[in-house]
């Protein structure tokens, strides 16, 4: 089954005039769709996947870790890919310049972080816990506390960029982008409380795993 | 074993602060001999320009290889006030018996999910025309698929909606 969101969700007011009307066109698959840029070696540094620690101090509020693994959808761990997140801050607010919510911006607070899977598609963020932060949707809309993720994978039709949310939002109830995934695959944006990640007497741990879609059907591979 | 995949979410408004880098519209340097300038606007179901798009292109390089030495291969560009992006490259070279083309994903505020379109390029009317994935897109939308010739390179404007709306590709 699809898990992925239809395009025209009218209750997210953006898609109506930007959700493509026309069906989408099957591409056969081809060369181009099995390779990805490989972006793994990158200039990315061990301190960019630490959000919380900015260059002059700490971030202001709840420090966590947040972990997990990426995986095909064969089930296969995918190495050396590269991540890249970003967020509001403690009080939910982006460092952007049309983020006008008034709530303070922190000036150790950046947003932004990236990393590369390791050799079992393993990851590991540092950051602070976001603040949920009204938006524009609807009368008084709030969007749930989220993370942006964006994934290569290892073909550029396993592209993904998603939201990982936090257990037992009361606001999901009320929020038209989390809704607009089918029922049955919301709880794959949620991320699970985990005290095996947690550090002891410095940060709350949550696990947030990560299945990329790829192909509707592999093409066979020579043996 | 099978694992369930994660579904895609939108970019938000402010991608920009995520997935910006200085370098990602160079797929080459600005001087590298040969390269054009690809560029475009984005433009939603009432013609207004989308300033909070992403653009990124994957492609093979002059040669028809997918990473040939010293190639990245992929851009990326945010759009900007005026919803134009513009991508540094070098012309792909034929692919597997398919035309010169470029993979492109668009990522904006009110896409749930990425939108995946490819860019042909005018001056190859005769590779254009052998070509499978052009042929099997009705024949009345072709030309949105089609890059022409500019100044600088190749001009390929992006339409979400409407009676000029891009094909679009589902994987």
């Amino acid at each position: 089954m699809n898990p992925h969101p239809p395009l025209l969700s009218p209750g997210y007011g953006s898609t109506v005039l930007r959700a493509p009307r026309q069906a989408p066109i099957l591409l056969p698959h081809s060369l181009a769709d099995r390779t990805g840029p490989v972006l793994g070696e990158g200039p990315v540094a061990a301190a960019d996947a630490d959000l919380a620690a900015g260059p002059d101090g700490d971030a202001q509020g709840q420090r966590i870790v947040v972990h997990g693994q990426v995986r095909d959808s064969a089930g296969k761990p995918v190495r050396d890919t590269l991540l890249e997140v970003w967020q509001a801050n403690a009080a939910g607010r982006y460092r952007h310049k049309w983020d006008r919510h008034d709530a303070p911006l922190d000036p150790h607070f950046t947003g932004v972080g990236r990393t590369v899977t390791d050799a079992e598609g393993r990851y590991r963020f540092v950051t602070v816990r976001p603040g949920a932060y009204p938006w524009g949707n609807h009368p008084n809309a709030w969007r749930p506390a989220h993370i942006h993720f964006s994934v290569f994978g290892r073909a550029f039709t396993e592209r993904l960029v998603t939201q990982m949310y936090f257990p037992d939002d009361p606001l999901f109830a009320y929020d038209p982008i989390y809704n607009s995934v089918p029922e049955f695959a919301r709880d794959r944006l949620v991320a699970g409380f985990d005290l095996s990640a947690t550090v002891e007497s410095w940060a709350l741990g949550f696990r947030f795993d990560i299945v990329l879609s790829g192909a509707t059907a592999t093409p066979m591979e020579p043996q | 074993m099978s694992a369930s995949p994660t579904p895609a979410q939108t970019v938000g408004p402010y991608l920009s602060i995520g997935l910006t880098w200085d370098e990602g519209p160079l797929v080459v340097p600005a001087d590298a001999p040969g390269a054009v300038w690809l560029r475009g606007e984005i433009r939603d179901g009432h013609g207004e320009v989308v300033k909070d798009a992403l653009v990124e292109t994957w492609q093979a390089g002059p040669g028809g290889e997918f990473h040939p030495a010293g190639f990245r291969g992929f851009g990326r560009c945010p759009t900007d006030d005026d919803g134009r992006y513009a991508i540094r490259t070098l012309k792909p070279g034929t692919i597997e018996a398919q035309a010169p083309h470029i993979e492109v994903t668009v990522f904006a505020r009110g896409l749930l999910h990425r939108l995946m379109t490819r860019v042909y390029f005018a001056d190859e009317p005769a590779a254009n025309e052998a070509d499978p994935v052009l042929a099997a897109v009705p024949a009345g939308r072709r030309a949105t698929l089609v890059a022409e010739k500019s100044e600088d390179g190749y001009r390929f404007d992006i339409t979400l909606q409407g009676p000029d709306e891009t094909v679009f590709f589902a994987v």
